[in-house]
């Protein structure tokens, strides 16, 4: 969390002396000292307190020229799941309970390789070094979260790279690559819940897909067997919907936080509300995945559609043990991020594994590669 | 199924009468019950991440098919901590099908001899490339079947023997099944049919990739390990003698497509292999001295002696573009496997720009993983007694790409045939191998290996 004392005003230069500070040492060689990338000027509603004051708002990568879209959903209530007779109704998606969600921001666009590689080869490291750049706080908090190890082929299955969707990594690679995010920026990022998910795909909607039922206008909205050609795309290259979210539809399934239990709603009591919803996992499988994809039929991009991981999603992942950061089968698998308005305690993160735990790490899993040492 | 298990065994006395050489003769014996026949015995040599894949595989394989069960009997590896991190692993995962005592789990340079000596149906090579053309060889010499890893060898005296084994092995009627999964792999499979129909012509030129990010770093350095020896042995991707470089290591499955397509075009089946090579590469990006001896980035041009052309490139540069891939290009049309399976030509638009019509795509889903299937189709092989040797080509192949490696490390332009009958040794065939011996290659001074220099290097001897 950023530091009160970047303020709500926070036209940060004036505030942010712990970066200052950090970019006046001298380099190690003599050579004079370059200022680092001052954390970006706030914009409005980045810094809000409550969900009246959310706006959109566009994050930095610092270190990098990308950025991302952050758009407000407003919490509320809904009905989560979906009603016996629809068309292409799959498991686990009834009874039908109310539900309400906390507000929160949601990216508006998958996360793209280009993103996900600064993570993974520390592209922002890279370019700090050959520019003679001295890290900022925040780059060396997220210098020193854990990577994936490299996997030992290219995962884009020749795709596409550029402004595609970043796929194949396990669930613990995508939370993995929240907290880094989170260091990074400040801000704190996490996976959504089954529920938050379902609540922003829905953008208020009650039918099949966030347009409505008609299959046949998928075309305008997403990705799938019918018009991808057997492949992603790039994201946002479809009609949104009314939150300003890009392929909630299909294009990439995307990770969820929860753990998958086909009987999760109907738990929940049938006369009440219940106040977000969230399946702390237990095992690595099955964890859900959200939205289908290129690869599915349009039933399965329906808004209730839910997809338990299986570890078949790494089948040709020729070692043993298998990464435990790559999976090599799931090129129908990316993710998006969320931020919660309310951030939560690191004590709280842990408990409900919002971040990934020290356990969920075994050393093993840190060698690098394709042939294990 | 009961086909009796002695149909598909030893085929030699003296392997069939090793049964009870070992202690791990008890377990052993207890399987020979009468209802307990129908068991697929292997022992693996090499247990590290592939060789530990590649029993989860062959005991998959078996599942899948519902076939006789597999059982693992007996693992070897030089270093202790892999024999048992990954024996305890696969037993995490596996349970009763891995049945190796603390006995049966051999440690040291001479290790595979002693898994050898157990009573199998068939061995899984998965050692350091450098080592496999001695092992096969000595497998070959016991009788049993044989599953090896690509690729076969490091150099060309190891292919050699290598191939000399082939021969012996199928004198012996042996099942050898060679770690190329693409050959068991739906995609490819329908492509091969493809192009045996004509779908694209007569092949002209092949285009094959394997431009990726790396592979694993060094994981131990100096003051983790006994001496020199280990050093190079933990990390051996880095090391030519061990690995044979990664265009041999990894590109030579793409190399092998095109050597399978180009052999469609010449006689309707059997892989071809190319006659002649010129090639650059180097160690652009890759340059700190604890990446041993090897190039980041390859780049070659073969030539088939009926002329057909095959441009190659194999990178471990991260951020560059990558791909995994081979294209074909025909008189009348392309076959591409970058991204999705399809055969295409170009078509040219009203605009007057062109674009890519797709004639015929492949359409498998949820296929079996390939690695999964070589063993449905070795163990079935085994099973029925069909022949099924997979070694010439696993060779030939192997040859392929280290004639590409030593056209980049020379800057010359060389045929198969001189690569193959004056290859340089690498790797130390004759030499007693122990953690106190020297490598073949030693560091300098400052701790950096000498790299080839195109122009300089001599690759033949």
């Amino acid at each position: 969390m950023r530091p009160l004392a970047f303020g709500l005003l926070a036209a940060s230069y004036a505030l942010s002396q712990g970066a200052v500070a950090v970019a006046q040492e001298e380099t190690g060689d003599g050579a004079p000292p370059v200022v680092a990338d001052m954390p970006k000027t706030a914009e409005p509603g980045e810094y809000a307190q409550t969900a009246a004051e959310m706006k959109a708002y566009t994050e930095e990568i610092g270190g990098t020229d990308l950025t991302f879209k952050m758009v407000p959903i407003p919490g509320g209530e809904f009905t989560i799941g979906s009603p016996e007779d629809e068309e292409g109704r799959g498991e686990g998606e009834g009874p039908q309970r109310r539900v309400s969600v906390s507000p929160f921001w949601m990216a508006d666009k998958e996360v793209t390789w280009d993103e996900y590689e600064v993570f993974l080869l520390k592209r922002d490291e890279q370019r700090r070094k050959l520019a003679g750049i001295k890290p900022s706080q925040y780059d060396l908090k997220a210098d020193a979260v854990t990577r994936p190890t490299k996997a030992y082929t290219d995962m884009t299955f020749d795709m596409g790279h550029d402004g595609f969707p970043a796929i194949c990594m396990t669930h613990l690679s995508a939370k993995m690559y929240c907290k880094w995010l989170s260091e990074k920026t400040g801000h704190f990022y996490r996976l959504p819940t089954e529920a938050e998910w379902e609540f922003a795909a829905r953008a208020g909607s009650q039918t099949a897909y966030h347009f409505g039922d008609d299959a046949e206008k998928l075309d305008e909205y997403a990705w799938s067997d019918d018009n991808a050609e057997w492949t992603y795309h790039p994201v946002g290259m479809k009609k949104p919907n009314a939150f300003g979210l890009y392929d909630m539809h299909g294009n990439v399934n995307e990770w969820t936080l929860d753990q998958y239990d086909p009987n999760f709603y109907a738990t929940f009591p049938a006369d009440k509300v219940t106040k977000d919803p969230y399946n702390i996992p237990k095992t690595i499988y099955p964890r859900t995945v959200r939205g289908g994809s290129w690869d599915q039929y349009p039933e399965e991009l329906r808004s209730a559609a839910r997809m338990p991981s299986t570890n078949d999603w790494k089948s040709d992942d020729p070692q043993i043990p298998q990464s435990i950061w790559w999976m090599t089968n799931s090129t129908h698998v990316g993710f998006r991020v969320m931020r919660p308005l309310h951030e939560p305690t690191e004590e709280e993160k842990l408990a409900q594994q919002l971040i990934p735990r020290p356990e969920d790490v075994p050393e093993w899993g840190l060698r690098e590669g394709f042939i294990d040492d | 199924m009961s086909t009796p298990r002695r149909s598909f065994l030893k085929t030699t006395a003296a392997a069939s009468a090793a049964a009870s050489l070992t202690a791990a003769a008890a377990p052993a014996a207890k399987l020979r019950a009468a209802h307990q026949e129908d068991v697929i015995r292997v022992g693996v040599i090499g247990c590290g991440g592939r060789g530990s894949g590649a029993v989860g595989d062959a005991i998959n394989a078996a599942r899948e098919a519902g076939t006789s069960p597999v059982k693992l009997v007996a693992m070897a590896d030089v270093f202790e901590d892999h024999v048992k991190g990954k024996h305890d692993a696969l037993k995490r995962q596996f349970g009763e099908q891995i049945d190796v005592p603390e006995d049966a789990r051999y440690v040291g340079f001479d290790a595979y001899k002693k898994v050898l000596e157990h009573d199998l149906d068939y061995v899984i090579i998965a050692t350091p490339p450098g080592f496999r053309p001695d092992h096969f060889a000595a497998a070959v010499e016991k009788g049993v079947h044989i599953f090896c890893e690509k690729p076969v060898a490091t150099d060309a005296p190891g292919v050699r023997k290598f191939l000399a084994a082939v021969e012996k092995s199928k004198e012996k009627s042996l099942k050898v099944g060679v770690g190329l999964q693409r050959h068991h792999q739906g995609n490819y499979l329908a492509i091969a049919d493809q192009i045996r129909d004509g779908a694209i012509g007569d092949i002209i030129a092949m285009k094959v990739y394997w431009n990726g990010g790396g592979v694993w770093d060094p994981r131990k350095s100096r003051d983790q390990v006994s001496g020199e020896m280990e050093y190079q042995m933990r990390n051996w991707y880095y090391y030519c003698w061990l690995c044979g470089d990664q265009i041999v290591e990894q590109h030579i499955h793409n190399l092998d497509v095109g050597n399978w397509w180009a052999g469609i075009k010449a006689n309707g089946s059997d892989p071809v292999f190319p006659v002649v090579c010129r090639g650059m590469g180097g160690r652009e990006v890759r340059t700190d001295k604890k990446y041993g001896n090897i190039f980041d980035h390859t780049a070659c041009q073969y030539e088939y002696a009926d002329g057909t052309q095959m441009i190659s490139e194999g990178r471990h540069q991260p951020g560059c573009w990558n791909s995994v891939s081979e294209i074909a290009h025909g008189t009348k049309g392309n076959v591409s496997t970058q991204g999705r399976t399809r055969i295409y030509h170009m078509e040219k638009k009203d605009d007057g720009s062109y674009a890519e019509k797709i004639d015929w795509a492949y359409r498998g889903r949820n296929d079996k993983s390939p690695y999964v299937q070589e063993h449905i189709d070795l163990q079935a092989a085994m099973r029925d007694g069909n022949d099924y040797n997979e070694g010439y080509y696993g060779g030939m192949s192997t040859m392929t790409a280290i004639l590409g490696r030593m056209a980049c490390y020379s800057g010359k332009e060389l045929t198969m045939d001189d690569a193959l009958k004056n290859g340089r040794q690498l790797f130390p065939y004759d030499q007693e191998l122990s953690w106190d011996a020297k490598p073949p290659v030693l560091p300098g001074e400052d701790g950096a290996y000498e790299v080839p220099t195109p122009g300089v290097t001599n690759v033949l001897s």
